[in-house]
């Protein structure tokens, strides 16, 4: 498994070579690989599943953040569908093939073309392709199947050129035509150092039914599903690691108390509050053992942080402040270490300690209002929403390296941007932006680009990318 | 005359009776007319004994405490009328309003030359209805009512949990209007509801939220309310009275409400 992506790598590593040296074709931005996915089609009863198959893909491929995505207009008009279908290119003296047209239609004076049948016809312009991924769909004995191929445009024979050949199943249903389109994706994007979110879900705030409750969805927006059904208040989602389990915090028996359900089949899991005006859920350990939470439990004043066993038992205090503390986020990678807003030093800024409580230190510099922190999966850089240059309330997503604490501002302005939440990928960020009074969740890359909004229905919130 | 009509009567009645004799068959005399009535010779007038022309009550049924009124008239040569019932004796004609408490018959007796005679009304007095069984003294208000028309926001300064001196003459009042309401209501409890405006973070503003709300149970507790009857909720930013974005919409997000406990 390990050869080929060492070998992909290695060619696209070439490739980048390549484009430095022929900037006029490629290069658009920062050496990103150029793939042309033109649209599949599918034999019979699978062709009414193809919208859906196509914009998967594309949407997948495009969201990874690894490539350009050629533009449809500017691929050939004939579009393989196996690796029969690529023809030899015939020299330049000869006529292209034309398929057997009765009329001579007389030669114009471009370049020759297969018309999509040559290799050459996707890497040249104006397509400009450097990776091609084709093939078709099929129903078969009830099961709807890909075979998909990618090739490496700048090899000189389609044999040369396979990076994957696969067969992917599925039912025959539009679910199945995403899911196999999510799965080939997958494998394109992992061939090139990238991770999947196929398979990852967003965990969100939604009051689509006239009551805030929990809901999750797929990291392209689909497969929008409700969680709670309390007709109360229940908010700030968080995905335990594995993703079996959500914990939140809800207003359903009066004052806010911690909940943690597991997510399929949905169930109570029975989480114990102890006796206090506010119970807040915070994160769970990155063994999914524990819970740190807010709570105003002992000094009657909210909050200070703590950490309890999943169902509530061995809760203990780990701050001492007499400020507001909240949002506690465990670090994923090392589980040693915890970041929070803290009210200690004025306005709301981040901070982090140990999970004792020790080696307390402030993140943000104390300007402006600072919150939402998230953990990049390596543990070693947040994403955190910052007033820093706005107006009070006007937050902005930031990123931050922890060791240096030098940071950088992915969003700037146009509404309020909040509550980042960093995907598995570490490549992608959802998070929550209000404009005027309709907030909505996106994702983006972690650069800022690509925005991807996911919802629309009611008002949308606290997006926490899970498992 | 008189014989003279009745020999003319009997001279007819041969000729007639020989005629039909003559004819046919022997008719047989004639039937006597009636006697005259007997003359009666009038007797000195004996006086006429008095007429009660009128006597009822009305209304006939009366609850206890009601009055009825009794009407009369006697006609004829009357030399007396009395009412029994304590009533003593009358004119011939009148009226009175009597309240029995029970149901009574009335007698009127008249008496001329002619001799007496009575009459009489009945008054039927009914007991009142029961009255229904004592329940609780039920305010006419809710408490819900209650709190809203007696019971005032307090406001707070953005990211501040302190009672500023407006506040204090909103909650010294409300400490009042709620130490008679739980008076009035006994049984129930008042929720001291922390808000927020928009702008700082949710988890946050659940803290801010929740001190603002201790803040006014200790304040209120000061001026005597029992604590005990006072339940603090933060709801944070989760339930904002105003949704528009400037000041004077987050100032009246930022405060404390109060509403009756579950």
């Amino acid at each position: 498994m390990k050869k080929p992506i060492w070998f992909a790598v290695a060619s696209a590593g070439a490739l980048f070579v390549l484009m430095a040296q022929d900037a006029r074709i490629i290069v658009t931005k920062g050496g990103i690989p150029a793939i042309a996915i033109p649209d599949f089609h599918g034999a019979g009863d699978a062709q009414k599943f193809m919208a859906a198959f196509n914009e998967t893909l594309s949407a997948d491929v495009k969201a990874c953040g690894r490539f350009k995505i050629v533009a449809k207009t500017s691929l050939p008009t004939f579009v393989p569908q196996q690796p029969a279908d690529f023809q030899q290119p015939t020299p330049p003296p000869a006529a292209p093939p034309t398929g057997g047209r009765k009329k001579q239609q007389p030669q114009p004076v471009v370049p020759p073309t297969g018309g999509g049948r040559w290799m050459q016809d996707w890497s040249s312009p104006p397509a400009q392709a450097n990776f091609l991924a084709f093939g078709y769909t099929a129903p078969q004995n009830g099961v709807l199947v890909l075979q998909g191929w990618l090739y490496d445009l700048s090899k000189d024979t389609p044999a040369n050129a396979q990076l994957i050949g696969k067969r992917y199943l599925a039912t025959v249903d539009e679910a199945g035509a995403r899911k196999i389109a999510h799965e080939f994706a997958a494998d394109i994007i992992t061939l090139f150092g990238g991770q999947s979110l196929f398979g990852t879900h967003i965990y969100f705030t939604s009051d689509r039914t006239g009551h805030k409750e929990i809901w999750m969805m797929d990291p392209d927006g689909k497969n929008q599903r409700q969680i709670t059904r309390f007709n109360s208040i229940s908010t700030y989602p968080t995905p335990s690691p594995d993703g079996s389990k959500v914990a939140f915090t809800s207003w359903v028996k009066g004052q806010p108390a911690i909940f943690v359900f597991s997510v399929d089949p949905v169930r109570d899991l029975r989480y114990y509050n102890q006796a206090a005006s506010v119970n807040q859920a915070g994160s769970f350990t990155p063994d999914g053992k524990q819970i740190v939470y807010a709570s105003s439990a002992g000094t009657g004043r909210c909050c200070r942080i703590f950490a309890a066993n999943l169902d509530g038992t061995g809760f203990r205090p780990i701050s001492s402040s007499s400020t507001i503390e909240v949002e506690p986020k465990v670090n994923p990678k090392t589980g040693t270490d915890i970041v929070f807003s803290s009210g200690r030093s004025g306005p709301q800024q981040v901070y982090r300690m140990s999970m004792d409580g020790a080696d307390l230190e402030r993140l943000t510099p104390g300007i402006g209002e600072a919150s939402n922190a998230s953990w990049h999966p390596d543990g070693q850089r947040i994403a955190f929403a910052w007033t820093q240059g706005y107006a009070t309330g006007a937050f902005n997503i930031f990123t931050m390296n922890v060791a240096t604490k030098e940071y950088v501002q992915l969003t700037h302005g146009d509404g309020k941007n909040e509550n980042p939440s960093w995907a598995p990928d570490g490549v992608h960020i959802a998070f929550a932006k209000t404009r005027g009074r309709s907030s909505q969740i996106y994702t983006m890359l972690a650069d800022g680009t690509q925005l991807q909004p996911l919802t629309s229905l009611g008002q949308n919130e606290r997006p926490v990318w899970g498992r | 005359m008189f014989s003279k009509r009745k020999f003319s009567l009997i001279c007819l009645a041969l000729a007639l009776a020989m005629f039909a004799a003559g004819c046919k068959k022997k008719v047989p005399a004639p039937a006597p007319p009636p006697p005259p009535p007997p003359v009666v010779v009038p007797e000195a007038p004996k006086p006429a004994a008095p007429t009660v022309a009128q006597f009822t009550a009305e209304p006939t049924s009366i609850q206890r405490g009601q009055t009825s009124t009794l009407r009369w008239e006697v006609t004829g040569s009357v030399t007396s009328v009395s009412i029994d019932q304590g009533l003593g004796t009358v004119q011939s004609t009148g009226s009175n309003r009597v309240n029995p408490s029970d149901s009574t018959t009335y007698t009127l007796t008249a008496t001329g030359p002619g001799g007496s005679i009575t009459g009489s009304a009945t008054v039927n007095v009914s007991a009142p209805p029961p009255p229904p069984p004592i329940e609780e003294t039920k305010p006419t208000v809710t408490i819900d009512q209650a709190i809203a028309s007696n019971v005032q926001d307090a406001y707070f300064d953005y990211d501040k949990t302190d009672i500023r001196s407006d506040a204090r003459d909103v909650l010294s009042k409300d400490a009042a209007a709620l130490k008679s309401i739980l008076a009035d209501f006994p049984n129930a409890s008042i929720v001291v509801e922390g808000h927020c405006d928009e702008r700082g973070s949710a988890e946050y503003n659940l803290g801010l939220g929740d001190r603002r709300a201790s803040a006014a149970k200790e304040f209120l507790q000061g001026l005597g309310v029992s604590a005990d009857r006072l339940k603090t909720i933060s709801y944070g930013k989760e339930r904002p009275q105003c949704t528009e974005q400037n000041e004077s919409c987050w100032q009246k997000n930022r405060r404390v409400h109060f509403a009756a406990g579950q």
